[in-house]
């Protein structure tokens, strides 16, 4: 199987440190006059996006030709899919054009693990169902470090739907590797038991003002209705309960950062006010998109 | 040949307790004398030293596909895949296209099964019309057209009222109603056992309640109606303790468990492989322990494979658009062979009779499950010490999914009788060097 980045929970400290690292270089590149690389001069990466997807695309994409390498972006919607091709001949018939890496999106969960296992093309997962979605928990390790320095020893509480969100699991799968007390806080049917025992250091705590007490870090997620296929909570208390608002904040520590992956509800999981107050990092987030994408694609296909 | 001598054979037959080396006789398909030296001048023989000979093995659960799905097995491969795997009757269970919820189709089946089918099949009939859970199926019809139980194997009956009826009637008809207890609205879009796997992988769950419930529900009906439940492929704590339960206060209830839960956990699954998906999901150790115990201790009836092909392009997909199901007719007697006889769990004698008396007993076969004068000479023959690695690439079956290939067993099946004939023997191989993972060895891995 080909080197590609399909999730975090196989990474090893050093390799998650060396990505962190070169994406730290890359954003001095990002902030000064726009320069374009050639590492990867004569590279051709296949976006594929069988789901909905503005930021992660589009980061993708400008990364790509940051490093200098050709791209294509295709999305189910446009594409043989919905003419019932299956998702293996799809990937074949990609294949058989020799591009240098795949990214996708896909709303199956494995979905780049079950094509990596057929495929000889890196396969870059960009987010597979309620699975991993990598390169968010890179570029969200990338965002606390700018602001807190350092990973080790900090509290981070993540609140919303976690059963369902790849940025969750991701996430836990990378602080937990550095050493983070992880607290997770939602609603009881969203927030199963299990998940405390997906990686050493997380706890669960289903009332929100004790989750976030002392914290460093609140990752709040998006209450991701599309993936919801049964009533598991009643929708209208639901910012009541787990949706962040100013109160809250001084239960954190001082200095405490709020983040969420995108797109925000504002008025379901946060207020306005904490989505547009100093304590939002929400879009160095997405600045760092970019960068961390950068140092993943020169990983991958660098080298070469 | 109409005469065969077996000779020198372990004879083990769970019926009486026989458990001695000796000869078995057969003339024109049927047993004419069995145990001590018998002799039979002009007779066939088979040189059993070394080996055991058991009553032909029984399958009391299968999907042969055919009619409707002989893209994925027919009636001729499936049982060519039976005799390979030891089995001398398979019974097949009625979610075919059209559905078995006829005597047409209980009819083309054993038709079939007469023209192709290198082992006994025995159609099990469904409980409703379409196993669609609403309207009953002509069961006594089905029984005089030649199936030996009914069940919307699964589709389980949802609606406890039409399970009440089909109780009623199957007692009235004497037939045993065996049930896939799943409630559909708690495993509604699982795909693995809703534990810490499934969390990490982002897969939904399908959790062991899911089971239990219906498991439940169907020995409450049992006990109500007074009909023989069996209940198919258990794979929970709770639902085999239930069972014991039952049976101390005396309901009419049987139960199978297949080899797959007995040998492998929801951790042994290669993560997004659809070969180790299937219902019900393998579960973790601690059912599989309460599995292996309640075998041991005798609470299981019978080992069925639960044989579900499904061919390539089906399983080649995204794990949550996969079916779900396993083949296993040649692999189960090898798995129990392995987990459970040289695991220590069950003794010789007990370790047969999950293959032949328990089932004949669950489904009342009177001419099957046994070593007697009379009966037909159907007979399996085993080989407590042969290594081996499965290969699926060389099963007989049409599909090829497995969780077990490159598996390495111990113990396996050499030879099949079916009335006197037989219709498959080991080929002598070299002894196997290979490095295939060992079941009975600690933690099973992927090979």
């Amino acid at each position: 199987m080909p080197k590609g980045l399909l999730g975090i929970e196989d990474l090893d400290r050093t390799e998650i440190e060396a990505i962190l690292q070169r994406a730290g270089e890359f954003q001095a590149l990002q902030r000064g006059e726009f320069r374009r690389l050639d590492t990867l001069k004569g590279k051709l990466i296949v976006n594929l996006f069988f789901e909905p997807s503005t930021r992660t695309r589009t980061s993708f994409e400008i990364a790509a030709k940051r490093l200098g390498a050709d791209t294509i972006t295709l999305t189910a919607a446009g594409s043989s899919v919905v003419k019932g091709e299956s998702l293996v001949d799809t990937l074949n018939t990609l294949g058989a054009m020799h591009p240098s890496a795949i990214v996708m999106r896909h709303k199956a969960s494995g979905a780049p693990h079950f094509l990596a296992r057929h495929l000889n093309i890196p396969i870059i997962n960009a987010g597979d169902g309620t699975h991993e979605h990598p390169t968010q928990a890179l570029l969200d390790a990338r965002t606390i470090l700018d602001h807190k320095g350092r990973l080790e020893g900090l509290r981070v509480a993540i609140i919303g739907d976690i059963a369902h969100s790849r940025v969750a699991r991701s996430n836990i799968y990378l602080l937990s590797k550095f050493g983070v007390e992880i607290i997770l806080c939602g609603p009881a049917p969203l927030v199963p038991p299990e998940l405390a025992r997906i990686a050493p250091g997380v706890r669960i705590e289903y009332d929100m003002r004790e989750a976030i007490r002392d914290v460093d870090v609140i990752m709040m997620l998006r209450v991701q209705l599309e993936r919801q296929h049964e009533t598991s909570f009643p929708r209208d208390e639901y910012f009541q309960f787990y949706g962040l608002r100013l109160e809250h904040m001084e239960l954190a520590k001082p200095d405490v950062i709020v983040m969420h992956p995108g797109p925000i509800n504002r008025g379901r999981e946060i207020s306005s006010e904490v989505a547009d107050s100093q304590r939002s990092v929400i879009l160095n987030q997405v600045e760092n998109g970019v960068a961390v994408r950068m140092a993943v694609l020169e990983r991958i296909l660098g080298e070469a | 040949m109409s005469t065969l001598l077996i000779r020198g054979g372990r004879i083990i037959d769970p019926w009486t307790r026989r458990d001695e080396i000796g000869d078995v006789l057969i003339e024109h398909g049927k047993i004419i004398a069995v145990g001590g030296q018998l002799s039979a001048p002009g007779a066939e023989v088979i040189d059993a030293s070394g080996l055991v000979v058991a009553p032909g093995f029984i399958d009391l659960h299968v999907h042969l596909r055919e009619p409707g799905m002989e893209h994925a097995e027919t009636i001729e491969t499936g049982t060519r895949a039976a005799a390979a795997g030891g089995f001398t009757r398979v019974c097949c269970m009625p979610n075919t296209c059209p559905v078995n919820d006829s005597a047409t189709v209980t009819g083309y089946i054993l038709e079939r099964a007469e023209r192709f089918g290198l082992v006994k099949v025995h159609p099990i009939g469904a409980i409703t019309i379409g196993t669609q859970g609403e309207d009953l199926a002509p069961i006594g019809t089905l029984k005089h057209a030649g199936v030996v139980a009914i069940s919307d194997d699964g589709h389980p009956v949802m609606n406890a009222r039409v399970m009440r009826r089909a109780m009623e009637l199957a007692r009235s008809y004497d037939l045993p109603v065996i049930d896939h207890c799943e409630d559909l609205t708690l495993s509604a879009g699982g795909d693995m056992h809703e534990g810490v796997f499934a969390c990490r992988l982002g897969l939904r769950g399908i959790p062991d309640v899911a089971e239990d419930v219906m498991v439940a529900r169907d020995l409450l009906l049992a006990s109500f109606t007074g009909a023989r439940l069996h209940v198919a492929h258990v794979s929970t704590r709770s639902s085999i303790a239930m069972i014991a339960e039952a049976k101390r206060r005396g309901v009419s209830v049987t139960c199978e468990v297949t080899p797959h839960h007995l040998a492998l956990t929801d951790e042994d699954a290669v993560p997004y492989d659809s070969n180790f998906k299937m219902k019900p999901p393998l579960r973790p150790r601690e059912h599989v322990e309460a599995l292996r115990q309640a075998v041991a201790e005798g609470v299981v009836d019978a080992i069925a494979s639960d044989h579900a092909p499904h061919t390539g392009y089906q399983k080649m997909q995204e794990f949550e658009s996969c079916p779900f199901g396993v083949i296993g007719l040649e692999t189960s007697v090898s798995v129990a062979l392995d987990v459970l006889y040289h695991g220590g769990y069950v003794d010789l004698i007990r370790l047969v009779e999950l293959f032949t008396a328990g089932p004949a007993r669950v489904l009342n076969l009177q001419d099957a499950g046994r070593l007697a004068p009379g009966l037909p000479a159907d007979i399996t023959i085993l080989d407590l010490e042969r290594e081996w690695i499965y290969d699926v690439n060389r099963s007989y079956s049409k599909s090829k999914n497995s969780p077990f290939h490159g598996r390495r067993f111990r113990g396996a099946p050499v030879m099949t009788i079916v009335d006197g004939r037989v219709v498959w023997q080991q080929v002598q191989q070299p002894a196997v060097h290979g490095t295939g993972a060992s079941l009975s060895q600690g933690r099973t891995t992927a090979a």
